[in-house]
């Protein structure tokens, strides 16, 4: 029965707007305060319409008066605090209610709540200062209550409502002025943990908010850092670094000596002091926070590193410090005795200090600490520390060196890039790339390419040094065969910032004599590549160099340049016919010649308007490989060179297309032979998404000339379609759709109609009256004729472009063996791919897999499988699942990356938000035009499987 | 009330540790360790220290054993089952189960080896761990009534850990051996701010601090893989326990780190069932352990195997771990011998050698050896020392003592000369006591205990109520009677007090006589008072009783004229000690006499 009359009550709802009678129905039903409580919850599972939330609330606040028990009240209480968050209700006026409420209360918990459900309100009403006021005196007022729970509401929301600048505060209220600082900070001693936190917490807010804290609360924040309690001793540490970034330059008197210092210093002490703490908690704040107090002495700084050994009383030497040493004295890697490090003079008992009240060795106890979280805080620290602080930089390297070894990886992950972001402060110590090195071969894919990005930016001071990295290096390469491109790459960038290190190198590296000829190495040979494109890099800054060369490597230069050209400098060659170098060497001061070559060409397709249209074909064909050529030659040009050879191309189509002699032929003989029309229209469309969407760094100015060619693209389909249908009724709808799309293009890109002139669109709106009023036919021959008179737009060329490129590193798609596994279930592929110049990976990114019967299988890889290696470079780690029905024979299955996109969040409105044009589609309905799709843009990799059937 | 220690065994010394702690009545052994260094009575501490004469059941009301080492536990067997002890042992879950495995074999070599008679036996090994009461970490367990301890985790061992043993609000820490950093399968010792009377901690390291562990691992990693690169051999010999599994754990993500194939064999014996409860206590290890075991468990070594007397002289690098550690007998002696003669092989020393062993003397730099039969060997090979130790160094111990915030230090387990200067240290810095007993010595240390005193509600809000809110912070005058009955102390009401213990209720009253200048009659001077002390008093209650008297309150107060001089009144004020505060002040307010215009 009772379920017949919810069902009655629920049909009630339904039809009747407001929710108010039925709730006051459902309440005075309730005969227990149980049946009650149960009623509010199925009440709250359903959200209210903004006009009756009045309602709601005077129904629930009667209830409230009535209700003798306080599970009802505390569900009431809260309830309320729900609805008045609802959207676009302002809750002043049930404010006076919940104030009224607060003075009966006797239950803490209920008080809890309803002082919560005032801050909700409070919140509501931003703007509204008299309403804060009486709600922050209302909490004072309650802060001497006995309960934990009700005096941390109260400084919650002191903190959250409490008047920030003191102007305003003047007024009327005059006891409410109390200073709301002097008020939390007085429960800073409160008996009860968590109100101290509160209290801690509410100063953060009111900081957050604006309010300048007084220096006053340092010192009882201080003493808060000594709490016995986690949460208060953490919230403390905040306390004092927001303090140290307030006042980082007033002074402070050091307890126990007539000494004063600054209280940026002092903080840091403190801070650093807490690294040691016994709560991991706070020691990641702790440490966390150490590395954003720049402002702190150099001094201060540099103890942080600082750890005095001593051994029976007698000082000893760090194995840094020994190290260090050795080094300087010129004997590396002696290999150590015992007694080595055997102490040396007495230390003064005395003045040994074993808890260090400063910042002395906070980093050697942070980096040591047992939980990794903690390590890898304090390795941020340093890191940020050491990007500005030259000095520290140097002096935390042998400790960043050590954490090149922790046994979590992520920590060796960490490590490494910091020391990659601080690498232009420092120079590599021998020893030190030794240690470094030695990381080459960890069985981390991650970690290599890591350390190659690293040695990539590294200065190393000595040629044994490059040596031993190119040595160490070469033997990764033999060990990882895969890390070949990153090699090559390290080793670019290594000879060409040590020019004059690798010069001496030249004659033993490329194993030449003075009197004997030796043999020409295998230029297939990835260790010999990897040689040559260090010293070649070097070279291109060292024109003695080249003297060095025997002949085979000069042939070998030419190859590589050509082969390897992203790898390979161009060099000028004494003696030689210059292989690639520029035609006409004295305007390369201004612009490199590739960039000009590129650009000429491109004049040239311009300029030659009216060429016949036989030569525009070749011109632009010839153009075109041209542009591919040199996009393969040149890697910073790649991307422009390819878009420009797209867009190209795209023309190339267009014309092709209506070049077609079947326009003059009559309808239904061409039947067949528009293969070619609907097909370049169709490759037209996709080449536009993908110059809109592969590409990094397309302007808004791009974005109006592909949208152009998308259109001519779509107005071609429109004719073809026409002169192909029978009947009219299907081309109405065509007609219609395709005018509207012309209208949104003129919405979207009204600003930059003006630079289109003589263009498709442009002809076509001033044609539009027309369109918009006649028959399809005549809209079709009207196109055709705009279409075939119009003139080619002038693609206006980005600073950067860049194209988003990916491969699939594994499945090498090279194994012969299948990878068997039982129908029905799923076996794991483990993909790996590096992505470049993708924008929001995570969003775009998919793989997708071929079965050879023509499914396919579209994955979305989890956002964590995508790394961040360096800037515009990601890489994706993840795991594609597997399965099909048995086969009777292995097969291969293609797996390829795909970039999707969707039309409506076009780049290009997520870029200049404030455009005219973006705000007008905001207002379209998204569905209009908004045309997902993917690109692959990888190449697929084939990979054998056998699914086989299940055993029975 | 006192907290004593002695110590039997661990005073200004390492090994044989032996503490007794009395706290509060209660007394505790703590550790139970032999000496490795005596064979003869002096190995095993001297337990009649503890009773004269009777039953230590009798005397002693647990044992508490921190970790496995011998020299904590070594004695254990004979203290109870030959010297005679029936009580409880308390000690951890991987104490407990590896602890057996040693003293077996401690047995094995003392008995078997060496002959020795009148030692303890296997079955008197089971029977003693029959009484051993296993603890987890954090577990407060309730030995008897009033004494309770708790495990704190202390890193240097699996299962190593720190005792709290509390009785009533006193309290003493005794740490065992413990270690501040982490190392690769153990975490760093860690103790709550539990304030205690007294800290019993280590001090093996006490003059000493120590480098970073990731230099000295870098060190160590860096030449075993030269080593192996050149296609040399290395031996490493360890102890069977402790540092070989850290080593073990280091080589392993090494070698999964970088791929290397060479093999590495570990000698067997007790390893393997060892190395089975490694695998067992994972909450035990570190967090990298602790994390990574539901993909795989550290200890199941992929690249460690099993050690075959007849691979040492397989060609091809490997790595091996054989036990003893210090190369005077057995295993890694023989190893020794085999590959002493070629350079391209290396020993790494991991640890301490005693004076006379091999190990001592290849480290001392000796290249020519006497081995037995004449014969002589010469050492070609590297000789590495690298130090692994586990226990805490001067700074962890401070950093422990700040950490406990105790009142008193003791420290046991050092050497009297290292320990005066960080005694010196401890006094400095945190301004505690600090002790360093010698054997046998015992420490009395004064300590102020709370006594807490059961108060019923009613009293305590009645008695909240009056005067200004109450400061948690800051202490409170109660008013009430104590009563101490049956060995607890109450505070109640006086009312029920008396009630309680049947006795009469005596009322206290006091009687003040104040002489006022009044020539007037006896009942106009009463009106005078009268209205004179309403109009002071207005928050009481002032009445005019028909039969001339006045009362404030339950004040009496009554004029008559003075018996000689008819001026003078005397005002007779009567009240009860209850009312003292308001008699008193109402007679200074009489003796200031009444005010002039009030005719």
């Amino acid at each position: 029965q009772q379920q017949h009359d919810d069902l009655s009550t629920k049909k009630l709802r339904l039809t009747k707007p407001s929710k108010s009678a039925a709730l006051h129905v459902d309440l005075c039903k309730a005969t227990s305060p149980a049946d009650a409580l149960q009623y509010l919850l199925q009440f709250a599972r359903k959200p209210v319409e903004v006009e009756s939330v009045e309602g709601v609330v005077r129904i629930l606040l009667e209830h409230y008066y009535k209700e003798n028990d306080a599970s009802v009240r505390l569900k009431i209480a809260s309830l309320l605090g729900l609805l008045s968050k609802t959207a676009g209700f302002s809750p002043d006026c049930i404010m006076d209610d919940a104030i009224n409420t607060l003075q009966n209360e006797k239950s803490h918990q209920v008080l809890a709540q309803l002082l919560d459900t005032l801050l909700v309100i409070g919140t509501k009403l931003p703007d509204n200062p008299s309403v804060r006021m009486r709600l922050v005196e209302v909490a004072c007022k309650h802060l001497t209550d006995s309960s934990h729970g009700v005096r941390n509401k109260c400084l919650q929301l002191i903190g959250c409502l409490g008047p920030v600048e003191k102007g305003v505060t003047k007024e009327a209220e005059s006891q409410a002025a109390k200073d709301v600082q002097k008020i939390i900070g007085d429960h800073f001693n409160d008996q009860d943990p968590r109100v101290r936190t509160a209290a801690i917490k509410a100063m953060l807010q009111l900081h957050e908010r604006g309010l300048k804290l007084q220096q006053a609360i340092y010192s009882q924040a201080c003493k808060l850092l000594a709490d016995d309690y986690e949460q208060v001793r953490s919230a403390a540490v905040q306390l004092i670094w927001v303090l140290s970034q307030l006042y980082p330059e007033s002074i402070v008197p050091i307890p126990s000596s007539n000494e004063e210092i600054r209280l940026v210093d002092d903080a840091f002490g403190k801070i650093c002091h807490m690294v040691s703490d016994g709560s991991w908690v706070v020691r990641v704040q702790a440490a966390k926070l150490l590395g954003s107090m720049q402002q702190v002495s150099s001094h201060f700084l540099e103890q942080t590193l600082d750890k005095k050994l001593m051994s029976d009383l007698r000082r000893k030497r760090t194995a840094h410090e020994r190290a260090k040493e050795l080094y300087s004295s010129g004997e590396f890697s002696s290999g150590r005795k015992w007694g080595d490090d055997a102490p040396k003079e007495e230390i003064d008992t005395g003045a040994v200090n074993l808890i260090e009240s400063g910042a002395c060795g906070a980093f050697v106890h942070g980096l040591e600490d047992e939980m990794y979280e903690v390590r890898i805080a304090a390795v941020e620290a340093l890191c940020m520390l050491a990007q500005s602080s030259p000095s520290f930089a140097e002096k935390c390297l042998d400790f960043l060196v050590d954490m090149f070894n922790d046994e979590i990886e992520e920590v060796r992950l960490q490590s490494i890039h910091t020391m990659r972001k601080i690498s232009h402060n420092i120079t590599l110590r021998e020893d030190q790339l030794d240690t470094v090195l030695a990381v080459l071969e960890d069985s981390s894919r991650d970690i290599r390419e890591a350390l190659h990005e690293l040695l990539c930016c590294t200065n190393v001071s000595t040629k044994e040094g490059i040596h031993l990295a190119l040595v160490e290096l070469l033997k990764n390469l033999t060990k990882y065969p895969t890390d070949r491109e990153s090699i090559w790459k390290c080793l670019k960038f290594l000879g060409s910032r040590h020019p004059t290190l690798v010069l001496p190198l030249v004659p033993e590296l490329l194993s030449t004599h003075p009197f004997f000829d030796t043999p020409e190495p295998d230029m297939d040979d990835p260790a010999y590549i990897a040689v040559l494109v260090l010293i070649f890099n070097a070279a291109k800054s060292c024109p003695t160099m080249p003297a060095l060369f025997s002949d085979h490597t000069f042939r070998h230069y030419a190859y590589l340049r050509d082969s390897l050209s992203h790898l390979v400098p161009p060099l000028r060659l004494p003696g030689r016919k210059l292989v690639s170098a520029p035609v006409s060497p004295n305007i390369t001061q201004h612009e490199d010649p590739s960039q000009q070559f590129l650009h000429q060409s491109l004049e040239r397709v311009y300029n030659l308007q009216h060429l016949d249209p036989q030569g525009i074909q070749e011109l632009l064909e010839f153009t075109i490989r041209d542009l591919q050529r040199l996009g393969e030659l040149q890697s910073e040009l790649a991307g422009m060179a390819d878009f420009t050879a797209t867009y190209l191309q795209c023309q190339l189509l267009l014309i092709k297309a209506l070049q077609e002699k079947l326009w003059n032929v009559a309808a239904p003989l061409y039947l067949k032979q528009n293969a070619l029309a609907s097909a370049a229209a169709k490759q037209i469309l996709e080449e536009t998404y993908k110059m809109e969407f592969m590409y990094s760094g397309v302007e808004s100015r791009q974005v109006v000339i592909i949208h152009h060619m998308r259109l001519q693209a779509k107005a071609l389909q429109l004719i073809v379609t026409a002169r192909t249908t029978r009947g009219v009724e299907p081309l109405f709808g065509m007609c219609e759709k395709f005018l509207q799309e012309v209208d949104s293009f003129q919405r979207c890109f009204i600003s930059e109609l003006p630079h289109m002139q003589g263009s498709f669109v442009d002809k076509l709106l001033d044609l539009m009256p027309r369109l918009v009023t006649s028959k399809p036919s005549e809209v079709v021959k009207i196109l055709q004729t705009t279409l075939r008179q119009s003139t080619f737009l002038h693609l206006p060329l980005p600073e950067q472009l860049h194209r988003a490129t990916a491969n699939i590193i594994e499945p090498t798609g090279e194994s012969d063996n299948p990878l068997r596994f039982t129908s029905g279930l799923v076996v794991a592929l483990d993909v790996d791919a590096t992505l470049e110049h993708v924008q929001d990976p995570q969003g775009t990114v998919k793989v997708q897999v071929l079965y050879p019967d023509g499914q396919a299988q579209l994955i979305h890889p989890k956002p964590a499988d995508f790394r961040n290696p360096g800037p515009g470079r990601h890489r994706l780690i993840t795991q594609v699942y597997l399965s099909h029905t048995a086969w009777t024979e292995p097969c291969q299955i293609e797996v390829r990356l795909l970039l999707a996109y969707n039309s409506n969040r076009s780049k290009a409105s997520a870029r200049n938000p404030k455009s005219t044009w973006s705000e007008s589609l905001e207002a379209l309905p998204p569905s209009e035009n908004g045309i997902e799709g993917t690109i692959p843009f990888s190449k697929p990799v084939k990979v054998y499987i056998m699914p086989k059937p299940a055993r029975r | 009330f006192t907290a004593c220690s002695s110590c039997p065994g661990a005073g200004q010394d390492v090994g044989r540790s032996c503490i007794l702690v009395s706290i509060a009545g209660k007394n505790v052994m703590l550790d139970c360790g032999m000496h490795m260094g005596y064979n003869d009575d002096r190995r095993f501490p001297d337990f009649s220290y503890i009773t004269q004469n009777g039953r230590l059941t009798d005397f002693l009301d647990c044992v508490i054993i921190s970790h496995f080492h011998l020299d904590h536990c070594g004695a254990l067997p004979y203290f109870s089952e030959m010297v005679g002890y029936d009580g409880p042992i308390y000690m951890t879950h991987p104490t407990k189960a590896i602890c057996p495995i040693l003293l077996e074999d401690y047995r094995k070599i003392t008995v078997d080896k060496k002959g020795e008679t009148n030692f303890f036996t296997s079955q008197m090994i089971k029977d003693c761990m029959k009484k051993v009461v296993a603890v987890h970490l954090h577990q407060t367990v309730q030995v008897d009534e009033e004494l309770e301890i708790k495990a704190y985790y202390a890193g240097h061992v699996l299962g190593a850990a720190m005792f709290q043993i509390k009785v009533g609000c006193e309290s003493v820490v005794y740490t065992g051996d413990y270690n501040m950093t982490p190392d690769r399968h153990l975490g760093a010792a860690w103790i709550d701010k539990c304030r205690p009377d007294l800290l019993i901690s280590e001090s093996t390291y006490a003059t000493t601090i120590r480098d970073s562990k990731r230099c000295r691992e870098r060190d160590f990693l860096k030449k075993v893989h030269e080593t192996v690169e050149r296609g040399g051999k290395v031996l490493i010999p360890v102890f069977a326990l402790g540092r070989a599994q850290e080593l073990c754990i280091l080589l392993e993500t090494f070698w999964e780190r970088m791929n290397l194939k060479a093999p590495i064999y570990f000698s067997t014996g007790l390893t393997e069932k060892a190395n089975h409860y490694y695998k067992l206590f994972i909450t035990w290890t570190n967090q990298k352990i602790r994390k990574t075991f539901v993909q795989r468990n550290m200890f199941e070594f992929k690249h460690i195997k099993a050690f075959d007397r007849a691979f040492a002289d397989n060609p091809g690098p490997m790595v091996v771990f054989a036990t003893p550690g210090m190369l005077h007998a057995g295993q890694s002696l023989q190893i020794f011998r085999k590959w002493a003669g070629n350079e391209k092989n290396m020993v790494i020393m991991p640890g301490y050698c005693v004076q006379g062993t091999v190990g001592h003397k290849i480290l001392s730099g000796q290249r020519k050896l006497e081995m037995e039969g004449r014969q002589i060997l010469e050492v070609k090979m590297q000789v590495e020392y690298m130090s692994f130790s586990a226990h805490a160094d001067a700074k962890g111990i401070m950093q422990l003592i700040r950490q406990a915030e105790p009142r008193n230090v003791l420290l046991v387990h050092g050497e009297a000369k290292k320990m005066e200067f960080l005694k010196q240290k401890i006094e400095q810095e945190f301004h505690v006591n600090c002790y360093m007993p010698a054997n046998g010595e015992t420490t009395t240390i004064f300590t102020n205990p709370c006594i807490p005193v059961d108060i019923s509600l009613g009293l305590l809000k009645r008695e909240a109520a009056i005067g200004p809110v109450p400061d948690a912070k800051k202490p409170k005058l109660m008013h009430g009677t104590l009563l101490m009955k049956d060995n607890s102390f109450r505070l109640v009401s006086p009312e029920q007090a008396l009630k309680e213990l049947g006795l009469a209720e005596h009322q206290l009253r006091f009687t003040c006589r104040v002489h006022i200048q009044d020539p007037r009659k006896e009942h106009e001077t009463v009106l005078r008072v009268y209205n004179h002390l309403k109009g002071v008093l207005k928050d009481y209650s002032v009445q005019h009783l028909p039969d001339g008297s006045i009362t404030v309150e339950s004040i009496l107060i009554q004029a008559t004229a003075h018996s000689e001089d008819q001026g003078t009144k005397v005002l007779l004020v009567s009240w009860t000690y209850q009312d003292e505060e308001l008699g008193s002040y109402l007679t200074s307010l009489l003796k200031k006499g009444l005010p002039q215009s009030t005719a």
